[in-house]
Formats: structure tokens, sequence, C-alpha cells
């Protein structure tokens, strides 16, 4: 260990270390948040390759790319890089850079756990990915990876992605424990939690959840592990297991994750859409409340996954009950979106639009989902590609267009550029209709019968998978123009200001852009700009 | 090749462009009503539904366009200072609960018709396997029990891009499921070794066939007709090629269907007795070959290890005969490889292993008689 | 809860300015568990695992020397007095969480025991409402505990269970007891009397081996002589994992305790200062607790 300890008081004296240690020793929050962002978007990528393998595929009835077992690999690898690679990180790497500034914080709460937190996604994401070249491949059973597909039957590899999971299990945990503890003990004096941003409070309840949920997803795993070698009967009849055992562990973490994913975004459009309405947050206590109830919620409906699954009719009820409810504290939030937008004064910059798309597109997966919800008519939804519509309206111009919204936000408090506005908005455009065209005919090709996690398919459903497959070629190579606009304003542009935005509010607007190595090393004294 | 493939593409964006005229009616576009009762209800329940959901996003996309038209910064609009007011916020927690009250009662309605299976005229067990479905009609008397295995018969041409695609491309099967309609057709949906699931779109039937549990579920179709579906559960490789096909026909005709069942599995007893040429064996072991084992062992027999082992020069397929039929006969327990025994009968067991003793330069010269395999398996049991 | 605690006056907090910890600490956490992989895939293949027990080696190794110098660290810019109240509040709440984590793990391990005992052990057998799937397994009938399993071949049941109220209750007495004694001797630090510290500290460790002595002896009589094992069907599953998990927390809660052990007896720990100390007793508390659930679930209405 180095010699040197500095008082905290010292810290603003030192900037960033230089060259590649910089980032591997960080203890920095922002240094952190911007690895997580990286690291995330180089997952989005190759999660997204994979999904151009499956469009591709997809392109035409017949087998053209790839076999059914490479397939099923692609498959199964693009949903958990999604997910676990893809948009989970961005909102750790998002809750990193932005926690502290927005609670006055000189840091996260256990800095040194928190790049721990980091350094371990590589490696589990390198042993995932490196399973594709293992004998007899990668995991092959989708991302809900249900036994006994998964543990009799599944490739060798498959021990890899157990301990893959498990350290991602183990960052999650540590991530939220620190996000946890940052907002419950380091914030300024006088910030109590109704003062908090929205994104704040959003974060603190997705950390809850996920800190009660990925335990659940080891155990699970870990179950597996040993079904599989070690010849125990979680999940075999044989011995008086049941695979269905595995779906309702597996749901009892796989729903709140989906959750996690979409809470955090929340957070995001409450304060972007404030900022270009130029009018307060409509209805702040209730949008507390609701993200609260929803989480709640989401504790108590996992089985909705399950319903063809042969439960007993008390059971379904219940879980179709529970999961509608969802839609309540869901709409309230959308209402409130609608009435901050009511009688602003609105302007249409990137990160708006985002918002704008999010909230049109996440209400429209919403209803998706409610239908889904409703028992009988999702025994002939259930695995049709209008399930992948569903999760896909919610998850991509849900949670990733928030992410990218998120990025444009607050990309020149960041760097202290501004990224150019037209690109922005290209970008933007490219995108909204890009993931129309991808998304939007799944709804038909599910109800017209399209069996989801298939290689192949019979010839009626033809015409809109090619339609499909040019929306996904579409708006993958938008994102390149991300990619590209966001280099591009790290490099240079036009100088920020501090406030950046006109309607902008919020401790992490009154300083400096870009924003200094170390924030707040002694609390602010002036909340008033606190109020998200 | 690559023109033809960007023509494709070209033609996919056309279609893009043109709009729906371009495509077949609302039909293929929406859930099938299908032909029994409980198929409509869920028909009528997702139109409510989806109509809702409509209404709904009408009236909220519609004040945000409203807002987004008229409260704009260029138009000179001047924010307003309001930022709650609760008889609103109250009025639109209580209004969805409303609703999704409207919805949940007849939900709850069509799930108890469902439910409340009744007496049944008819049990089929469905069985799901890597990757086909095995259906026996439990009978009370169980040496008329009918039982037969229906696989993909979409030949690998096709799906291979070598050969032009038929009408029902991937929805066809060698024997599909016969029922007679207007009856009580109860199914005891079970697996053989991963989770499928047995869904005919038409009967709003899908259930899950999970290994070592029997789930129930009824159908009383009302129309003939030939109903096809597939499975719904990812269960490994060809999850994608395991369809289902169930004519329903009158009584009348299933009864001399069945008839024809039961006399073809007699018939097929006598020939276990008489002696064959290896020609014959050889003949009819590729056929079986090509239908049951070619998915997994693949055309030349070289697998696709380490999850389908070869069977060309090693193993069982040219080691002692009796291992082999064993694994053939009984599978083995936790993999892939299933007991046939079940499925086909000893003369094609006898064939099929005879073809493997002896294609690929697997020349063993051995010939298997299905009189030996009938031992083996009634001497097993 | 925290409006009151969320500093309502300034006070400093320590941030490192960067740390060679973390990596390592990813480093070996992946080799360990990428070693593991190895050996088991190797171990149900049937062959040689030696490259993994190489890379697990290297890999524990890195990991147990990163966790040492990153605790050394800790408690050396604590002597430093690096750290305020309200760095020590973290730790409090990073360490409850913590442990609130470890319990969600042990609930998924009993949710899974309470589903197979009140709904699958019925179903197989045909009872109850998901089906007649005893159609399957006619010669199985449900019972609990499963001393015969539906498929006998491939996962014969035990002969008998654990009973009760013999070693499990006596491994009852010991936790419980240790629970107390691991209290008097916070009490000690308290009193900032080290000689009582020192006695009630090393009685709990002692307390817990003994444990995980009549847990071991328990694991071999169950094995051996009463054909209980992790194969014979979904009890020995059940009860192997829970009590394995278990007693794997409470060697690691006694490795804490020890290495309070060591502290103490080189001085560490005064009133106002024992945040380690606190930590490891509350795992204590909490390996404790989730014991009482096993006795009650697993032991006596197991049998
Ligand atoms: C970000 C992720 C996310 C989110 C937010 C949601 C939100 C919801 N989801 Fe979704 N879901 C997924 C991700 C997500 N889902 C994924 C990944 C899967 C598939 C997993 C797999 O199998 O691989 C899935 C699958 C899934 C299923 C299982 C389908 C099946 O396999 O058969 C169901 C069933 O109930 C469901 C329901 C819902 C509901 C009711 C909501 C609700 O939260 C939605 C609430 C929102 C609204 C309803 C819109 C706004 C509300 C209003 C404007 C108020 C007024 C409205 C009414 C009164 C109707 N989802
Ligand atoms: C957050 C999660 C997330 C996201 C963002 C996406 C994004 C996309 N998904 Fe995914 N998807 C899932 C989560 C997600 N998906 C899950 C959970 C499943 C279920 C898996 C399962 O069944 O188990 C699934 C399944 C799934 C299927 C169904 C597969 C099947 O059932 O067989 C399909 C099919 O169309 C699909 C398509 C797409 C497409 C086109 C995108 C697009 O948005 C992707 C956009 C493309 C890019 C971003 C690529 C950009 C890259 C380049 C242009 C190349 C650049 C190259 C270099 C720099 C080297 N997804
Ligand atoms: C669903 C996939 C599947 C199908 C269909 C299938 N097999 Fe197999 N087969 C396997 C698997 C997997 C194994 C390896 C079992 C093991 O792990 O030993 C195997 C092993 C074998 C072996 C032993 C190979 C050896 O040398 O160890 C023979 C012989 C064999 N199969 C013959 C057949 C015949 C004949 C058929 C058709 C009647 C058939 N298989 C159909 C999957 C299949
Ligand atoms: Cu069988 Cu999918
Ligand atoms: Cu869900």
């Amino acid at each position: 260990m180095s010699a040197v300890i500095e008082e905290h008081h010292d810290d603003h004296h030192h900037g960033p270390d230089k060259g590649i240690m910089r980032w591997v020793l960080t203890t920095n929050h922002k240094d952190i948040g911007t690895l997580y962002l990286w690291f995330s978007f180089i997952m989005f990528l190759t999660g997204g390759v994979m999904a151009l393998v499956i469009r591709a595929e997809l392109f035409q009835p017949g087998l053209q790319l790839v076999q059914p077992e490479f397939f099923n690999q692609m498959t199964t690898m693009h949903g958990l890089i999604m997910v676990f690679g893809a948009v989970m990180p961005a909102f750790v790497g998002l809750a990193n850079w932005l926690v502290p500034m927005m609670i006055g914080a000189p840091d996260m709460a256990l800095p040194r756990m928190n790049n721990f937190s980091f350094w371990i996604l590589p490696f589990a994401f390198a042993m995932l990915l490196s399973s594709l070249l293992m004998e007899g491949g990668a995991p092959n059973f989708g991302w809900t990876f249900y036994a006994p597909l998964s543990t009799d039957y599944g490739p060798p590899s498959t021990t890899f992605f157990i301990f893959g999971v498990h350290l991602m299990g183990i960052s999650s945990i540590m991530g939220s424990i620190n996000v946890i503890v940052t907002i419950l003990n380091l914030r300024a004096p006088g910030m109590t939690l109704m003062k908090m941003p929205l994104f704040v409070w959003t974060w603190l309840i997705t950390a809850y959840l996920l800190i009660a949920v990925m335990p659940v997803l080891a155990g699970v795993v870990t179950m597996m592990l040993m079904d599989i070698h070690f010849n125990t009967a979680f999940f075999n009849a044989g011995g008086g297991g049941d695979p269905v055992l595995f779906q309702h562990v597996f749901w009892f973490f796989g729903h709140p994750e989906v959750y996690i994913m979409i809470l955090p975004a929340f957070g995001v459009v409450s304060a972007i859409i404030p900022t270009f309405a130029r009018k307060r947050l409509f209805g702040y206590d209730s949008m507390v409340y609701a993200t609260a109830s929803i989480a709640f919620l989401s504790f108590i409906v996992w089985a909705h996954h399950m319903f063809t699954v042969g439960i007993p009719i008390a059971g379904e009820l219940y879980f179709m009950y529970a999961t509608m409810l969802i839609a309540v504290p869901t709409g309230v939030k959308v209402f409130n979106w609608v009435a901050t937008m009511w009688q602003g004064s609105m302007t249409f910059e990137t990160p708006m639009l985002f918002s704008i798309a999010f909230v049109i597109l996440f209400t429209i997966g919403g209803f998706s989902g409610l239908m889904l919800a409703i028992v009988p008519a999702d025994f002939q939804y259930h695995d049709t590609y209008f399930v992948v519509a569903h999760f896909h309206y919610v998850l991509v111009p849900g949670s990733v267009f928030s992410i990218m919204a998120a990025v444009y936000y607050w990309l020149p408090k960041w760097t202290g550029n501004m990224y150019n506005e037209t690109l922005g908005k290209t970008h933007f455009w490219l995108s909204f209709i890009g993931v129309n065209i991808t998304f939007f005919p799944q709804h038909f090709t599910g109800l017209a019968g399209m069996p989801r996690r298939i290689p192949d398919y019979a010839l009626q459903f033809a015409d809109y998978n090619m339609i499909s497959s040019c929306g996904a070629f579409l708006f993958g190579f938008s994102q390149l123009l991300f990619l590209f606009i966001v280099i591009r304003t790290i490099k240079g542009g036009k100088k920020a200001t501090d406030q950046v935005w006109e309607g902008a509010h919020g401790l992490e607007w009154t300083i400096p852009s870009p924003a200094p190595y170390h924030t707040f090393s002694t609390p602010p004294k002036d909340l008033s700009e606190a109020h998200g | 090749m690559i023109r033809a493939k960007s023509s494709q593409w070209i033609t996919g964006l056309f279609l893009l462009l043109s709009g729906h005229a371009a495509f077949a009616g609302w039909g293929d576009l929406n859930m099938t009503r299908g032909v029994t009762e409980i198929s409509r209800e869920v028909y009528d329940l997702h139109m409510i539904i989806f109509g809702v959901c409509v209404l709904i996003g009408i009236v909220v996309f519609g004040v945000m366009i409203v807002s987004m038209l008229m409260h704009r910064k260029s138009l000179g609009a001047k924010p307003a200072t309001f930022h709650e007011n609760t008889r609103l916020e109250y009025l639109w927690t209580i209004i969805p609960i409303v609703i999704l009250i409207g919805l949940a009662v007849p939900a709850t309605g069509t799930l108890r018709a469902m439910y409340d299976a009744g007496e049944s005229d008819l049990d089929i067990e469905v069985r799901g396997l890597q990757w086909k479905w095995q259906y026996t009609y439990l009978n009370e008397d169980p040496t008329r029990e009918v039982k037969f295995v229906s696989n993909l018969l979409t030949p690998a041409t096709e799906i291979n891009n070598q050969a032009d695609k038929g009408q029902f491309y991937l929805l066809e099967v060698d024997e599909p499921l016969v029922i007679p309609v207007n009856k009580r057709i109860r199914f005891l949906i079970t697996s053989e070794d991963v989770i499928h699931a047995w869904w005919v779109p038409a009967f709003a039937v899908k259930k899950d066939a999970v290994p070592g549990f029997v789930h129930e579920s009824w159908a009383i179709v009302e129309e003939p007709g030939v109903y096809r579906g597939q499975c719904a559960e990812l269960c490994g490789k060809d999850h994608g090629f395991m369809p289902i096909v169930v004519h329903a026909v009158e009584q009348s005709e299933y009864e001399t269907w069945l008839a024809g069942k039961q006399e073809e599995a007699r018939l097929v007893y006598e020939t276990v007795g008489k002696e064959w040429t290896k020609d014959e064996l050889m003949a009819t072991g590729e056929d079986v070959y090509a239908r049951v084992c070619q998915t997994c062992h693949q055309a030349n027999g070289q697998g696709i290890p380490p999850a389908f082992p070869s069977l060309v020069g090693t193993g069982l397929s040219v080691g002692p005969i009796d291992a082999h039929i064993d694994i053939v006969v009984n599978g083995k327990a936790g993999t892939a490889m299933q007991a046939f025994g079940s499925q086909l009968n000893p003369a094609e067991l006898a064939a099929v292993i005879t073809y493997e003793r002896n294609a690929w330069g697997n020349d063993t010269g051995d010939v298997l008689q299905p009189s030996r395999v009938n031992e083996m398996l009634t001497g097993g049991q | 809860m925290s409006d009151t605690n969320s500093a309502t006056h300034y006070e400093p907090y320590y941030v490192p300015h960067n740390s060679r910890l973390p990596i390592f600490a990813s480093i070996g956490i992946f080799l360990t568990v990428f070693g593991i992989g190895h050996i088991l895939n190797a171990m149900t293949a049937g062959t040689s695992g030696s490259l993994g027990v190489t890379i697990l080696l290297i890999g524990g190794l890195v990991m147990g020397f990163t966790l040492f110098s990153w605790f050394a660290v800790v408690i050396r810019e604590n002597h430093e007095k690096l750290y305020s109240d309200q760095m020590n509040r973290s730790y409090v709440w990073g360490m409850s969480w913590f442990i609130f984590s470890e319990v969600m793990f042990f609930a998924a391990f009993f949710g899974a025991l309470f589903y197979v005992r009140v709904f699958v052990v019925d179903w197989l057998g045909g009872v109850g409402d998901r089906g007649p799937s005893g159609m399957l397994w006619p010669e199985y009938s449900p019972e609990w505990p499963m001393l015969n399993t539906p498929d006998e071949a491939r996962f014969p049941g035990p002969e008998s269970t654990i009973p009760p109220f013999q070693l499990p209750l006596l491994n009852t007495i010991l936790l419980v007891t240790s629970s107390f004694t691991v209290t008097f001797a916070h009490h000690a630090i308290k009193e900032a009397n080290r000689k009582k510290l020192i006695g009630w500290l090393g009685l709990t460790i002692a307390l817990g081996l003994i444990f995980l002595f009549v847990q071991a002896y328990e694991y071999h009589h169950a094995y051996v002589d009463l054909g209980l094992t992790l194969g014979s069907g979904i009890y020995g599953t059940t009860f192997f994992m829970l009590t394995g998990f278990h007693g794997a927390h409470v060697t690691l809660g006694t490795i804490m305790l020890i290495v309070m052990f060591g502290r103490a007896l080189k001085g560490h720990f005064s009133g106002d200062d024992c945040f380690g100390f606190e930590a490891a007793a509350w795992y204590w508390h909490f390996v404790d607790v989730v014991w009482l659930g096993l006795f009650v679930f697993v032991y006596v209405l197991g049998s």
C-alpha cells in the first residue's frame, strides 16, 4: 500500500493519476462511474452484435447463417449480456457519477469496495464470453436457464456460467451496499430524504431490490451447480424435487430484476422532463411513494412468468391480480410526467426527445405487460414474440433510451463540452424509428403464433420478420453515431456553462463544468438548489 | 448470391414503406379466434384489454401531444408553477383501479371455465421428447391402447434452402394427433426429458410438459379441421422444429382411424416373428434413422460432439452388440439419448441398429433380427 | 430513519486516493472460481483436474493475502484516527446490509425446502391440484421425511434421518450459549476489561469449534450409517445444503472471531472503538438465528 495517506481536506489538491493505473487503482466515484459506463457500452455493442446475428438469421425462413445450437447460444448470451452487462452496469455508472454530486457527498461511502465492484465485472464477462470458445459451446438454454435443460442437458461451460453469475451477484451486492450507505450516511447537512432528487430516491430503492434478490439468484445457480455436479435433486422429480421450483426461485429474482432495470430510468426521466419543461416535477411525493409501491409489489408477482406451468387456479388468480396492480403506481408516474409537461415551457433538446420517447414507448410496453398479466390471454401470448415485443419496448426504448438521455443530459457536466445538438437529434430520430420498426411488428408475429427462441419459422411470419430485421440493423448502426458523438464531445466542443441547461436544478449544476475531480470535500451550505 | 440477398433486403424495405397494404388481412396480425368456446372467450378478452389499452393510450398520449404542441418555449409559453394537486392525484389512482377491476372480472370467469375440467370423453397422454411428441390414447383396456410418435415431416432440404418450402413448412408432422369433434378431450401433458410446452392456438391450450409431473388441459373442438401448433418452451437445439398437428374429425371417422391404428399395431407384432434379410433391415433402418436419430447424430453419423456423440468407427456402434441394443432400447438417463424401446417397434429397432452397425463404414456385418430385440424388450421388463 | 444522523454537522470523511487492493481481490476471486469450475467439470467428466487445482491455489493465495492486507490497512487507518464517526457509521450500515443479503441467500434455500415439503411431496403422489402426476410414479407414496424417492434407482432414499433431540439439540445449546458468551465479551470491551474479553471470546471460539466438530461427526454418521447423502433425494439435498451452508458460515464466523481474538491479544478495541469486533459478533448472532431456523424446520419438523 502506498504510504501516502491524505486527510480528506487535501483531497482536492490531488488530480487524477496519469496513465492506465489511474483507472485500475482509482477510488474516485467519477472515474469508477466512467469505467462502468464504458464497460456497459462495450457490452451493449457485444450483445447488440449477437442480436444482429439473431435478426439476420430470422431475416427469412430457413437456416441461412447459423445452426440451431449456435442460435440458442446467441439468444442466451444476448439476453444475459444486455441485462447484466449493458443495462445494469450503465445504471450503476450513472449512480456513481451522480449520487454523490446530487446529495453533496465527497465520494461514495466505501470507495475501495466501489472499485472492487467494478473490476469484478470485466473478469466475470470475460469468463462468460470465453464459454463461446469452449467445447460444447456457450450456454444455450436462454437467459432464464430453466432446469433441467440447463442442469442435465447443459454444455460443460454451464459451470463457468454459474460462477460468472456468482461474480456478477457479488459485484451488484457490493455496489448496492455502497449506494445505500452513501445515500443514508453521506447526505449534506439539511438534505432530508424528501429533498433528495428522484434519481437518488429511485436508486436507493433499486439498491434495496438488488440486495434482496441477487442473493436469491446466487442461491438458485448454486442449486443448479449441486444438481449438475453432486447429484442433488432440487430440480429432479425422480428425487422428489421439481423443475418448477427452479422457476419459482429464478423469478423471485427475475421479476424484481426487471424493475431494477427500470426504476433508475424513472429517476433519470424525472430529472430531465422538469428541466426542459422549465417547471417543477409534478407530484414529487407521490413519485416517491409510487416507486416504493412498485418495488414492494415486484416481490409478490413473480409467477406471472409461469402462468402456463401448471399452477393451481388460486395461485394463478392471485398472481394475476397482484401483477395488474402494478399498473396503478406506474400509471401515477406516467401521469405525473405528463402533468409536468402540461403548461410548461418546453424545448426539445436531445435528452428531452429521448425522455418523451421513453414515456410514450415505455407506456406501450407497459400496456402489453398488462395484457400479459391477464392469465387466460397469457396462455396465448406466453413464449411468443408478443412477449419479446413487450420486454423490448420496456427495455430498449425504456431502459436504454433513458440511459442515452442521461448521457446527453449530463455529458456537458462530465466533460465540460456541449455535444453537437444536430447530431444528437439525428441519433435520436434514427434510434426512434429503428426501434419501432424492429419491435412493433413483433407484436403481430407473436399474436399470429410465432414462438420465441426459434431459429426458423413458418412461412406466414416471413414479412414481419423481414421488417423487424431491417429495423434492427438501422437501430444497431445508429448507435455507432452515438459513440461518435460521445467521443467528439469528450475531445472538445463548445464549452458548457456550469448550469448547462437553462431549466436545470440540483446540486450537480452548481459545481463547475467539467465537474472537478473532487467535489463537495466540504458539504454545500446552500441547498436551495437541491430539489429535483 | 449476394445479389439475391440484397434484393431481398430491398423487398423488405419496400414492404415496410408500403405499409400494411402488402400484407394479408387482419387475421394474420391478430390472435386466432379458434374453434373452442374457451378460445373464443380468450379472444374476446384479448380484444377487450387491447381496446382498453388503446383508449387509455389515446387519452394519455393525446394530452402529451397537445402539451408538446402548445406549451413550447418557441411559442412563447410561460411555465406554470403548480406542482401538485391532491384531488387529481387521487383521481388518477382510483380510475385505473376501477378499470383494472373491470378487466379482472371477465378474466377470472374465463380462467375458472378453463380450469373446470369436467368429465372427459377421451384421455390422451401427451409426452414431449427432444424434439417430438408422443401420444398415447389411454384406454380402460391397455391392450387396445394406441400410442405413436409424431415427428417433424419437413425435409432437411427445405430447411437448408435446397428445395422450395412447402405450404406448411415446419408445421407438418408424419403422424398427426386425431381427435373426434364435440367431445371433451382431456390432455395429460408430461415430458420425458426437459420442459416442453404443448400449444395449439386454435384451442387456446398451452401447457408446459414438465418431466416427472402430469399437467391437465382439455378442449372441446367444435369444427372438423387441421389445427397446427408448436412447442412453446425452449427445449434445446430443435425447439423450433417440434410442431403439433391435430386432426379434428367426426366421431365415425375417428373410430375408423382408431381401428386402423389398432390393426397396424397387431400387424407389427406379426412381422416381429419373421426372419428379415439384411437389405430389408438396412432399408428400413435408413428410413428410421433419418426420421428419428438424425436430428442428434446427424445424417453422416458424426453427431455434434460433445453434446451428441459420433456413431462412426467408435463406441458402442462398433462394440459389443448387447450394449448397443441396450442404449438404444433403454436410453441413458439424464442425457438426451432417449429410451427408444417405447417409441419404436422391435422391427424398427432391429433395423436401425443393423443400419448403424453397417452404415458410414461401420462394416461390422452384424444383422440383428427383430425377434431378438423383442426378447430383450419383453424379457427385460 | 437517518434524517437525524445525516450529518447535521460537518465531519471529515476519509477518502483514500487510490488502492491496489481491489484489483488484486478481483483477480483473486476470479482465479478462485475459475479454478473451482475446472475442478468440478473435470470431476464430472472423470478427467484430471490438476490445472484447476493450480489455478484455485493461486487464486486462493491472492485472495487470502489481499483480504489480509485489506483488513490490515483498514485497521491501521483506524488507528491513525483517519476515521470519523460518520465513517464508522458507513461500516455499520455496510455490515448490516451485507448480513441482510446473507439472510436472503438462506431464504432461497429455506424457500426451496418449504415449497418441496408443502407442495411437491404431495403432487408427486398425485395428491393436490397439480394434475395426476402420481400415474408416473406408481411405487411412490407421499411422506416427509422422504425415505422413498420416486426414482429409487437414481436417488436411493435414506434409511432414516437424524433424530433432532440428540446431537442437533446439543449443537443448538452450544450455539445459543456462544451467542451469550460473545455478548459477555462485548460487555468486557465496554468495561475495558481485557482479561474478561479474552476469556469470553476464547470460550465463544471454543464453542464454535465444538459445534463444527459435532456437525462433522453427524455428517459422517449420516453418510456412513444412514445412507443419508446429497444424492439420496430431496431430503438429503435440502438437509445437507441448508446445514452445509450454515456450517460454512459458522466456519467463516469462527475465523472472524479468531481474528478478533488475535486483535484483542494485541490490545485493540476500546469502548467506543470496536466496530470490527461488533461486526464479527453480529455475524455470529446471525449464524445463530439461522441455526434456530434449521433446528426447527430441518430437524424437529423434518423428522
Ligand atoms: C424493464 C423491464 C420490464 C418492465 C418495466 C415490465 C413491466 C411489466 N411487465 Fe414485463 N417483462 C419483462 C420486463 C419488464 N416488464 C421481461 C424481460 C419479460 C420476459 C422475461 C422472459 O421470459 O425472458 C417480461 C415478461 C412479462 C410477463 C410474462 C409473459 C410471459 O412470459 O408469458 C408478464 C405477465 O404478466 C409481464 C407483465 C408486466 C407488467 C404488468 C408490467 C407493468 O409494470 C407495466 C405497468 C405499466 C403500464 C400499465 C403503463 C402505464 C400505466 C398507465 C398509463 C396507467 C393506466 C393503465 C391501465 C389502468 C391499464 N411481463
Ligand atoms: C436490456 C436488454 C436488451 C436489449 C437492449 C436488447 C436489444 C435488442 N434485442 Fe433483445 N433480448 C433481451 C434483452 C435485450 N435486447 C432479452 C432478455 C432476450 C431474451 C433472451 C432469451 O430468450 O433468453 C432478448 C431476445 C431477443 C430476441 C428474441 C430471440 C429469440 O427469442 O429467439 C430478439 C429477436 O429479434 C432480440 C432482438 C434485439 C435487438 C434487435 C436489439 C437491439 O436493440 C440491439 C441493437 C444493436 C446494437 C446495439 C448493435 C450495435 C453494434 C454494431 C452496429 C456493430 C459495431 C461493431 C463494432 C464496434 C465491432 N432480442
Ligand atoms: C435427442 C437426441 C438424440 C436422439 C434423437 C438419438 N440420440 Fe443417440 N445419443 C444421444 C446422446 C446425447 C448420446 C450420448 C449419451 C451419453 O452421454 O452416453 C447418445 C448415444 C447414443 C449411442 C451410444 C454412442 C456411444 O458409442 O456411446 C448410440 C448407439 C445411439 N445414441 C444411437 C441412437 C439411435 C439408434 C437413435 C435413433 C433411434 C438415436 N441414438 C437417437 C442423443 C440422441
Ligand atoms: Cu420442445 Cu420446445
Ligand atoms: Cu415480471
